[in-house]
């Protein structure tokens, strides 16, 4: 029972980070209804520069509070990332917008290759570890929770909340929702539409990068290949959860890191992606849409 | 009149690929006025409602609006010069609640006058009032249609263009409607430009009024002109008359 719970906490740590992940698949789909396949790599470019502040604060400063690195790791991170995709968006999307369905797949999977690449030949092919910044354990009845899981899913919580009220609460989350409803109307009511899926873009490359920070702070190590299968994992939880629907996005996240650490305890360890997917294509026969996701056809 | 109109559509030319569906429409209206555009289906009434804001753009012709050229501006930026729109089709946001909706429609403001406003609104619609945390998309027809209508006037419009505001909807509330407009136009001098196929409501609530047959202007006067005029009466009313 305690090896059970334990799992379930590492599958609830682990579900976090790529719920945070899904949240930017989700919205990015829901808006201009495009998967953003960059994305992943977008988490790891956040993973690299928390790295590279990382290095900087322990280069100038002969210690820094953890609580504190952390929390400049994050900061940094995001601004660089929204950054990244603001431009992204910019450059190589807007322009294609209104044209056919798959021409922005098309360069979502290239920009995908040259932020690999670019992180590749500017940081080297190699892994990049960094010393352990948080190491306590607790011993909780026999099951063991290090502060690094706390942490992650007490800043993941944290976000959801933020996000969740910013979302439903604010003229900038109604003005979202408006133009995944209805582009053409929000329009008519005077919403910058081109402004809105900015800023969709830059709300998901954050919530990518609080990501990639954590997944740094929890592994100690990165790698310019890292985006591609936490991303498309982080996908598979965004399909999983009902495309479009950021609850679902987060429940997806949560349900394949469960199913994943608990494979992996119970069953062979390396088939823990094909357990995960092997699911999530069972899920799919029979809700084709996904968990909490609404179906195609919708009255008018 | 000396004043200039506050809506002037001149020579505006809108292709769909193609297919021209304008083909040199001049219209005006006035401030205060309330105009009709009456005609048969696909005669590029709803047309000319969404290339004043530009969607599709006119690919010829000038629109300005208060003195200004609007013909060439974004779509939400001739909406902020309040003009307001309730569109075919409704287009009432389905996943959001109808409170929601008249916030979206309150967002030029960001809210400053929405409690006052909204209050204006359930004296017209009380219907709104009872049905506010309900989604849109599972309101009837009839309360979209006056939600659609709630929406646009909670942007404080100069400007109002109502597109088929009679459509699919009881007489009963069709005349509440229009009686609501009527109302608006002469306490609060709202000016408001209609598309109708309900010609003999829309002429006899009109000021002036537009006859549109495929992309061209054919006809205008009066409300009462055209009403009386044999050709209109025999296209648009005979039959038609409610």
């Amino acid at each position: 029972m305690q090896y059970f719970i334990q799992q379930l906490i590492n599958g609830l740590t682990l579900g976090s980070i790529y719920g945070l992940i899904a949240i930017g698949y989700t919205m990015v789909y829901g808006i201009i209804g495009m998967i953003n396949f960059a994305h992943g790599d977008i988490f790891m470019v956040g993973a690299f520069t928390a790295l590279i502040v990382f290095l900087i604060l322990g280069a100038m400063f002969y210690s820094v509070p953890v609580a504190a690195a952390l929390l400049i790791m994050m900061i940094v991170s995001m601004l660089l990332v929204s950054l990244y995709n603001w431009v992204i968006e910019k450059i190589a999307y807007r322009p294609l917008r209104g044209s056919f369905r798959l021409a922005p797949l098309i360069t979502a999977i290239g920009m995908s290759i040259v932020l690999s690449n670019f992180v590749q030949v500017t940081q080297g092919p190699r892994n990049k570890p960094i010393p352990p910044m948080v190491s306590q354990v607790y011993n909780v009845y026999g099951v063991s929770i290090s502060l690094k899981q706390i942490i992650i899913v007490v800043v993941t919580a944290l976000l959801l909340v933020i996000f969740w009220y910013v979302v439903n609460k604010t003229s900038l989350g109604r003005a979202q929702r408006a133009c995944e409803q209805d582009r053409k109307m929000a329009a008519l009511l005077g919403v910058n539409v081109d402004r809105t899926i900015s800023i969709t873009f830059i709300i998901g490359a954050s919530l990518a990068a609080v990501a990639g920070t954590l997944f740094l702070m929890y592994y100690g190590v990165v790698v310019f290949s890292d985006g591609f299968v936490p991303g498309v994992k982080a996908f598979t939880a965004a399909v999983l959860g009902g495309i479009g629907s950021i609850p679902g996005a987060v429940l997806g996240g949560l349900a394949i890191g469960f199913i994943e650490s608990i494979w992996s305890a119970y069953f062979s360890i390396d088939y823990k992606d094909v357990a995960a997917f092997s699911i999530l294509a069972i899920v799919l026969i029979f809700m084709p849409s996904g968990i909490l996701g609404r179906p195609e056809v919708e009255k008018v | 009149m000396s004043t200039a109109p506050l809506l002037d559509v001149r020579n505006v030319e809108t292709f769909y690929g193609n297919i021209q569906a304008l083909n040199g429409v001049n219209v005006s209206v006035s401030e205060g006025e309330i105009v009709a555009l009456i005609g048969a289906n696909g005669a590029g009434k709803s047309t000319l409602m969404m290339t004043i804001f530009g969607t599709p753009r006119a690919s010829s012709g000038t629109i300005s609006f208060a003195g200004t050229n609007i013909t060439q501006l974004p779509t939400h930026e001739i909406a902020r010069l309040r003009i307001a729109q309730s569109p075919e089709g409704r287009r009432i946001f389905p996943r959001m609640t109808v409170l929601e909706n008249l916030q979206m429609g309150a967002s030029l403001d960001k809210l400053k006058y929405f409690d006052e406003d909204v209050e204006k609104v359930f004296t017209l619609f009380p219907r709104l009032k009872e049905r506010l945390t309900q989604r849109g998309g599972t309101l009837s027809g009839g309360e979209q249609q006056m939600l659609s209508i709630g929406r646009a006037l909670m942007a404080r419009p100069k400007l109002l263009l109502l597109d088929e505001p009679s459509l699919g909807l009881a007489p009963l509330i069709v005349k509440q409607i229009f009686d609501a407009i009527r109302e608006l136009n002469r306490t609060e001098g709202l000016t408001v430009f209609l598309v109708e196929q309900n010609a003999f409501a829309a002429l006899k609530l009109a000021h002036r009024g537009y006859v549109l047959v495929n992309g061209r202007v054919t006809m205008s006067g009066s409300g009462k002109e055209l009403l009386a005029d044999p050709e209109v009466r025999a296209a648009y009313l005979e039959g038609g008359r409610h």
